[in-house]
């Protein structure tokens, strides 16, 4: 009997890919924080994720070159959202420095327990490949 | 792997806030640098932030968040400010021009004094966000140990 992968990492890996995006997002907006007219975005975690699984169980697309268009990124276009800003500034920047610095350490901490559950995962199986 | 490019983001930042720290400190510096014309007054120096756009042609190709987004900040230059400079009747002063008249730089002193806290402050907080970052690339260097 074969170990499949995919079926073990369940849909952490897939968290985790998410959470990464995430904190790359809140790192732009974070970096735009005095850029004037700059506008924070963010994405829907819930919604990206379940996006992502439905991908894993419809067809895939085959790409032999960079350029061709992958019919499974598409479901991805437009999932960064624009945030609704507090108090936006005069110069038109909507960056909120504290709620996006909150955001940012939550996605870390989110990323770490994923990260934690993945880890577990390899370990069980690690476990049973040795016998103990 | 992406979260790579959280360093080049925060960096970005980090040196754009440094950028506009140091024309803080020029304006400060040279807050009471008084001359004798017009032409040579010293005038309030500010940088331009922008955002770095993707390029538009890859990012609706790939269509990938990271791509959508932007990366970064940059500094598109220094602009001088075009605000009035101050021209005060001083005529014992040794750079007092013939009608006695010396002229004060345009810098705004408490301005400048806000601007230095709102750079410090976005500075530490991108050396936060780096320092998040490098935590989490840690965390994944680790695993299955």
């Amino acid at each position: 009997m074969a170990i499949s992968f995919d079926k073990v990492t369940g849909f952490h890996e897939q968290a985790l890919h998410i959470r990464t995006r995430r904190a790359e997002l809140l790192a732009n907006n974070i970096a735009n924080a005095d850029t004037p007219g700059f506008k924070a975005r963010d994405i829907d975690f819930k919604a990206m994720l379940s996006a992502q699984l439905e991908q894993q169980k419809g067809m895939v697309v085959a790409k032999t070159d960079d350029q061709h268009l992958s019919l499974n990124d598409r479901s991805l276009d437009g999932q960064a959202m624009y945030r609704n800003p507090l108090q936006p500034a005069i110069d038109g920047n909507t960056v909120d420095s504290q709620s996006e610095i909150v955001e940012y350490t939550r996605n870390a901490m989110d990323f770490q327990s994923s990260f934690l559950f993945l880890n577990n995962r390899f370990k069980g199986l690690l476990r049973a490949v040795k016998g103990e | 792997m992406a979260i790579n490019s959280i360093f080049d983001i925060a960096g970005s930042a980090m040196s754009a806030q440094s950028v506009r720290l140091n024309t803080t400190a020029s304006n400060l510096a040279n807050a009471e640098t008084v001359s004798s014309s017009v032409d040579d007054t010293y005038r309030a120096r500010k940088p331009v932030f922008a955002a770095v756009q993707q390029d538009a042609l890859k990012a609706a190709m790939s269509g990938s968040i990271e791509d959508q987004a932007s990366r970064g900040v940059e500094v598109k230059g220094i602009v001088e400010s075009e605000a009035p400079l101050q021209k005060r009747y001083q005529p014992d002063h040794p750079m007092a021009d013939g009608e006695g008249y010396v002229f004060y730089p345009n810098v705004n002193v408490v301005e400048e004094m806000a601007d230095m806290m709102s750079a410090s402050r976005n500075f530490q907080l991108n050396t936060e966000v780096m320092n998040s970052a490098k935590t989490m690339i840690q965390r994944l260097l680790s695993l299955g140990q």
